[in-house]
């Protein structure tokens, strides 16, 4: 009986879960077509764009700075070993310099941006809504959806891209430091060797997944804190399943934008 | 008299709780209109379905004779340009100083130059006694300071018609009296209409035209407040017996 029941409570909570991870897509759906149609409406709050670019720019560029460095560095150590097991140290280079600009600058950059941007975005738009901040603004005419969700998307998506190419450099850099440290190599022949396999069919689909990461990040954690409910706890609510959310999305959008460059252009 | 609100038949309901079953209402030019009930029974509902922050299930609402209902957002906006509203927070933007909170609906919808748009931040501050608050950030504020904040910043547009949600709730009584006097006063220097949802006496004594009484979602009672605390109904005689024991002891 007690066996029953206990499987009757799961099953209803899993419904429950279903139920809600159902209603997130459709909002999540909704919401950004409603981003679609208000950027090309007047008033274009571009001093409000601009602003939260330098802001979201500067919160992450110190930790982004040293994760790439770290990433660069790493990974040429790692791949030192296999590549000397393979007689292939001269290629270390290139193959560190595909395997960044290619994969692992875009994914890292995009999830630490997600955790560093997507929470607080959730945490404010929450914070503002369950304090009526929103309710002020719609009331007094102004267009909150439009001042304070489509320029944060925005931001988001156009800032990702430039942090990304920052976060290749810095791995470089990374990376040449760990070349010197396991084998004797000049900075000239690191560089020409980079260059010489990293090409732009490399470089253009990496960066440019990163404004789909970007708009997920802008829209998750906005939809999130915009559609906050229950105070302070639904704040808390709001900043951590943006991050939960839009981490997932990161991952999965990469599998499926990988497999779709690779059917596109097969021989990048 | 002109009748600047009126409401015909409004519904609104949350799943199957009705919060509001077929409300009536008119409130006339310059009038100030108390909306009084219990916690609960739907008069910050009534307020947003007015503005448009809900939308009612059924029901009519026309300000100066335009179908709220029926206007697309642009035309909402347009009207609410002529809206001030006071939240029972203040709902003050927090990432903004008191002076970008006054100057932000200014810059929206006014093409005022810098110097203009500190004469009027200036101008309202001294309305609400509270000059010195301008280069202060919300959370620097206390709960009555913020209420005048919002109250400046509300009628810094200077609004035709004013909507104040427990404009006294959580503030001491003498603070709570100085607002509802200010209230008062703004009204009569800056002949607005208001409707003012409470259930604080003292301050719908001081403000109050006429007032109705919310129950279970209809308007039970409309008329003066002496008229409501004067009436048998089982009910008032409950709500302004409590009402009444809460103002003689904020009064002792």
């Amino acid at each position: 009986m007690s066996d029953t029941k206990n499987k009757t409570t799961q099953s209803s909570a899993f419904d429950k879960k279903l139920n809600d991870f159902f209603i997130m897509i459709a909002g999540l759906w909704q919401f950004q077509w409603q981003f679609v149609k208000q950027i090309f409406m007047p008033p274009y709050e571009v001093e409000q764009v601009r602003k939260h670019m330098d802001e979201l720019g500067i919160k992450t560029l110190p930790i982004v700075s040293v994760t790439g460095f770290i990433i660069g560095l790493v990974i040429t150590m790692q791949m030192h070993p296999v590549m000397v097991r393979f007689g292939a140290e001269a290629f270390l280079p290139g193959a560190v310099g595909i395997s960044i600009v290619r994969e692992l600058a875009p994914v890292i950059t995009a999830l630490i941006f997600a955790g560093r941007v997507s929470s607080g975005i959730g945490a404010e738009l929450g914070s503002m809504r369950v304090t009526e901040q929103i309710d002020a603004m719609e009331v007094s005419g102004v267009n909150p959806f439009k001042y304070l969700v489509a320029t944060r998307v925005f931001a988001c998506t156009f800032i990702l891209p430039i942090l990304t190419v920052y976060v290749i450099f810095i791995a470089f850099l990374g990376a040449y430091i760990a070349v010197v440290l396991v084998q004797n190599m000049t900075y000239q022949y690191f560089i020409d060797s980079v260059i010489k396999s990293v090409t732009f069919g490399d470089a253009i689909p990496g960066v440019l997944k990163t404004f789909v990461f970007g708009f997920i990040v802008g829209i998750v954690g906005s939809y999130k804190g915009y559609t906050a409910t229950n105070g302070t706890e639904g704040v808390g609510k709001a900043a951590t399943t943006a991050v939960v959310v839009s981490s997932l999305m990161i991952l999965i959008f990469d599998m499926v934008l990988v497999k779709i460059t690779l059917w596109l252009w097969p021989t990048i | 008299m002109n009748k600047v609100v009126e409401i015909k038949n409004l519904s609104k309901s949350f799943d199957s709780l009705n919060v509001l079953r077929n409300v009536s209402l008119t409130v006339e030019e310059g009038e100030n209109m108390v909306v009084f009930g219990q916690s609960g029974t739907g008069k910050s509902v009534l307020l947003k379905c007015i503005v448009r922050l809900m939308e009612p299930d059924s029901g009519e609402i026309y300000i100066d004779n335009k179908d709220v209902l029926a206007m697309n957002l642009k035309q909402l906006n347009d009207l609410r340009k002529d809206f001030g509203f006071l939240f029972q927070g203040a709902a003050l933007y927090d990432s903004m100083s008191v002076r970008e909170n006054l100057e932000f609906p200014l810059i929206r919808h006014f093409n005022y130059t810098p110097e203009e748009r500190e004469a009027k931040v200036k101008s309202v501050l001294e309305k609400v006694s509270l000059e010195e608050a301008i280069d202060k950030m919300p959370s620097e504020l206390s709960g009555g300071m913020k209420k005048r904040i919002g109250l400046a910043r509300s009628i810094i547009i200077d609004p035709k018609l004013m909507f104040y949600d427990e404009p006294t709730t959580g503030l001491d009584p003498i603070t709570s009296k100085e607002i509802s006097l200010l209230i008062l006063e703004l009204q009569k220097s800056l002949k607005m209409t208001s409707i003012i949802v409470t259930h604080d006496l003292l301050c719908a004594e001081i403000i109050a035209d006429r007032a109705i009484m919310l129950n279970d979602g209809v308007i039970m009672k409309e008329g003066s407040i002496s008229d409501l605390k004067s009436s048998q109904d089982p009910f008032l005689r409950n709500f302004f017996s409590h009402e009444i024991i809460q103002e003689h002891n904020r009064r002792v």
